[in-house]
């Protein structure tokens, strides 16, 4: 017997699963999409190729990524990020490094004798391990763990060197914070989610920089 | 002459690309003499995307096992380690992200911001226990989310706290989902993991205004049970509501109640509701005028609401970044005397004309007049439907877990005194 409670309730049933339903429908159907503009559902798109977003259909995922190039070095990456210290660090490029003895991100601005000494270093962690090459190259590397991606080497080496230490989000480090709690206070928005397949945007010489086969999966 | 044109061409070339490309290249690439191999940068790769799948399974696994806990075998411990299971691997092991209170604010996104992509998986943690509520009752929130599981383990000495007290504290939550909702909508913020207080206790590390209030959740928990299901929680407006038309949902007895009163004072969140009897033709009378009285006053209630909410549309703006860097570039005395704030530095070195960041400033407040009123007509209609809650009280002759609040812990089962005629497993 089904009496009117139970009929209004069967009724008001039916219509939520209806609207949860649609909503999903609508929700996959964006998600399918990829996050895209053009307006085709992402495969059937006549400009698929060379579309970024051609990963985001590929890899189903996303991770935060920061612009090195619209980053000013504010200082936030160090102190904002969930983790600590934080998953922001800081990459060296090597290919663009000029192996400079007076290294712009190694040490303080007028420094007068370039030893390894603390005080020389601009690195509040001496996190940059310096290394004789050959006359007259040194080879700079981060030692990770002591990086707290503050971003002061990264500035120097821009101000004065060739811009080859770059901030990054360490995606082994990083939570993946549904909203990235750096991302929200950076003053010039240079977080955004990308697809999980390529995830880093490190830039050498205008060129982007290929992922490490040995390192990277994808 | 055509030569000095081609030099010419380079150098407009090289200055543009030195001038764009934030990396110049002032030192040459070294020529090393000896055998050095130059590393190569170690990228290390993200988590593995097959686990994000993995996750889903889990939800779906957790969801089924804890409401086949609660309805079938009405175990308060099989669901109690069951929810310790969840904060282990919600909690601990995934650190609490992505969650189904914080996808609220990805699916709000994805439905107004259409650049925004949304992954399968945030959509399965949003709709999945919404689905298990529309037909079982909230059992997500007993066994299977870790926000409520470890308010659960302290909830050593939970005080009732009368319902005139629950009502009213119970209406933040909608105010909070509005809110949430409107800044997501806006593509603002999402406050609901800007301020969850319990990430910080996964990840071993909190700033310190968050680790107050931490703090002081968990130890108003031992007192108020779930503080933060009760009174906070923005996705538990929503299971709340589907809950009420659940289709099956744990009753406290397994056969008819007795009326002994035993189960009374067992639920540690007042979500039993007592029996309401007493049926008169009086009572009929003072319930028709309650009902008129009611409709005329909800939409007063949404319109007043509507309209405050539109007034507050610049104050409710005020965090979205675009105004608010809008607002330091139009006034520029508000920062005299102190160093540049960054958001100038960045605005300048990004080079975006003023007038552009004006006119999305704007279209931002726009925004935020249309969501104050919608968000302000809710309120007030959320407002209006509680008074009315509370004036047309419904007649219940027995001792039933309010569908709504319950959260389907199963504490009040073990105090009920009848024994189910066809014996489930013990
Ligand atoms: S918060 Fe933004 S601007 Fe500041 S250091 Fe990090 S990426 Fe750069
Ligand atoms: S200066 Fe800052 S960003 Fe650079 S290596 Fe040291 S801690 Fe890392
Ligand atoms: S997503 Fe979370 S863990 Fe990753 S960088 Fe941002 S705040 Fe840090
Ligand atoms: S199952 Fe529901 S009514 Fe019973 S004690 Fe738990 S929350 Fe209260």
């Amino acid at each position: 017997m089904l009496n009117r409670r139970d009929f209004i309730q069967t009724l008001v049933r039916g219509s939520i699963l209806a609207g949860l339903t649609l909503l999903t429908g609508a929700l996959v159907y964006r998600s399918r999409k990829g996050g895209c503009e053009s307006g085709f559902a992402c495969g059937s798109c006549p400009k698929s190729d060379g579309c970024n977003l051609a990963e985001a259909k590929a890899f189903r995922q996303t991770v935060w990524q920061l612009d090195p190039a619209k980053c000013i070095q504010c200082g936030r990456c160090a102190t904002n990020c969930v983790m600590s210290p934080s998953a922001v660090k800081c990459f060296h490029v090597y290919a663009m490094c000029g192996y400079c003895d007076l290294c712009g991100g190694y040490f303080k601005p007028e420094t007068k004798d370039l030893t390894t000494a603390a005080e020389h270093q601009l690195c509040p962690t001496n996190a940059i391990k310096r290394k004789f090459v050959e006359d007259p190259f040194f080879e700079y590397s981060i030692d990770k763990p002591l990086c707290i991606g503050c971003g002061k080497c990264v500035k120097g080496c821009g101000a004065f060197g060739n811009g080859s230490l770059q901030l990054q989000i360490d995606h082994h480090l990083c939570q993946n914070c549904n909203e990235c709690s750096i991302a929200r206070s950076c003053p010039s928005e240079a977080f955004s989610r990308v697809p999980a397949g390529k995830p880093y945007l490190l830039k050498s010489f205008g060129k982007e920089l290929l992922p490490d086969k040995k390192t990277t999966s994808g | 002459m055509k030569e000095r044109m081609k030099k010419l061409c380079w150098i407009l070339l090289f200055t543009l690309v030195v001038v764009n490309g934030f990396a110049v290249q002032r030192f040459p690439k070294p020529e090393f003499e000896t055998a050095y191999l130059q590393p190569q940068t170690h990228q290390p790769p993200p988590r593995a995307e097959l686990l994000a799948v993995t996750d889903v399974v889990v939800l779906f696994l957790a969801l089924a096992v804890t409401t086949w806990l609660v309805l079938k075998r009405r175990s308060r411990m099989g669901v109690f380690f069951m929810s310790l299971a969840s904060l282990a691997y919600f909690g601990f092991y995934r650190q609490g992200c992505v969650c189904s209170i914080g996808a609220i604010q990805n699916v709000t996104l994805a439905l107004f911001d259409h650049s925004f992509f949304i992954p399968l998986t945030v959509i399965a943690f949003f709709i999945l226990p919404l689905i298990f509520t529309l037909f079982f009752g909230r059992t997500f929130c007993a066994g299977v989310c870790p926000f409520g599981a470890l308010q659960d383990l302290v909830a050593f000495r939970p005080v009732k706290l009368g319902s005139r007290l629950n009502a009213v504290l119970g209406m933040i939550p909608y105010v909070y989902l509005g809110l949430a909702v409107l800044y997501a909508a806006t593509g603002t913020d999402f406050i609901i993991c800007r301020y969850d207080p319990f990430v910080g206790i996964f990840r071993f590390g909190a700033s310190f205004g968050m680790f107050i209030f931490t703090g002081t959740l968990l130890l108003s928990g031992i007192f108020i049970a779930r503080p933060y299901c009760r009174f906070l929680c923005p996705y538990g407006v929503l299971l709340n509501r589907t809950s009420r038309f659940s289709r099956k949902h744990l009753t406290i007895t397994p056969a008819a109640c007795i009326q002994c009163r035993l189960c009374e004072n067992s639920c540690p969140y007042d979500a039993i509701d007592i029996p309401v009897t007493g049926k008169n033709p009086m009572d009929k009378q003072r319930r028709m005028r309650n009902l008129i009285f009611i409709i005329l006053l909800v939409p007063v209630l949404v319109g007043i609401g509507g309209w405050t909410g539109a007034r507050l549309h610049e104050t409710l703006a005020g965090v979205n970044p675009k105004v608010r860097l809008a607002s330091l570039v139009m006034h520029p005395e508000s920062y005299a005397g102190m160093a540049e704030p960054f958001e100038i530095t960045a605005f300048r070195s990004a080079g975006k004309p003023v007038a552009q960041l004006y006119a999305e400033a704007s279209s931002v407040l726009g925004q935020f007049y249309t969501g104050g009123w919608i968000l302000g007509g809710f309120l007030g209609l959320v407002f209006g439907l509680v008074i009315a809650g509370r004036m047309l009280a419904r007649y219940n002759p027995d001792y039933v877990p309010n569908k709504g609040n319950c959260f389907s812990c199963g504490r009040c089962v073990d105090y009920c005194p009848v024994k189910a005629t066809t014996n489930p497993p013990s």
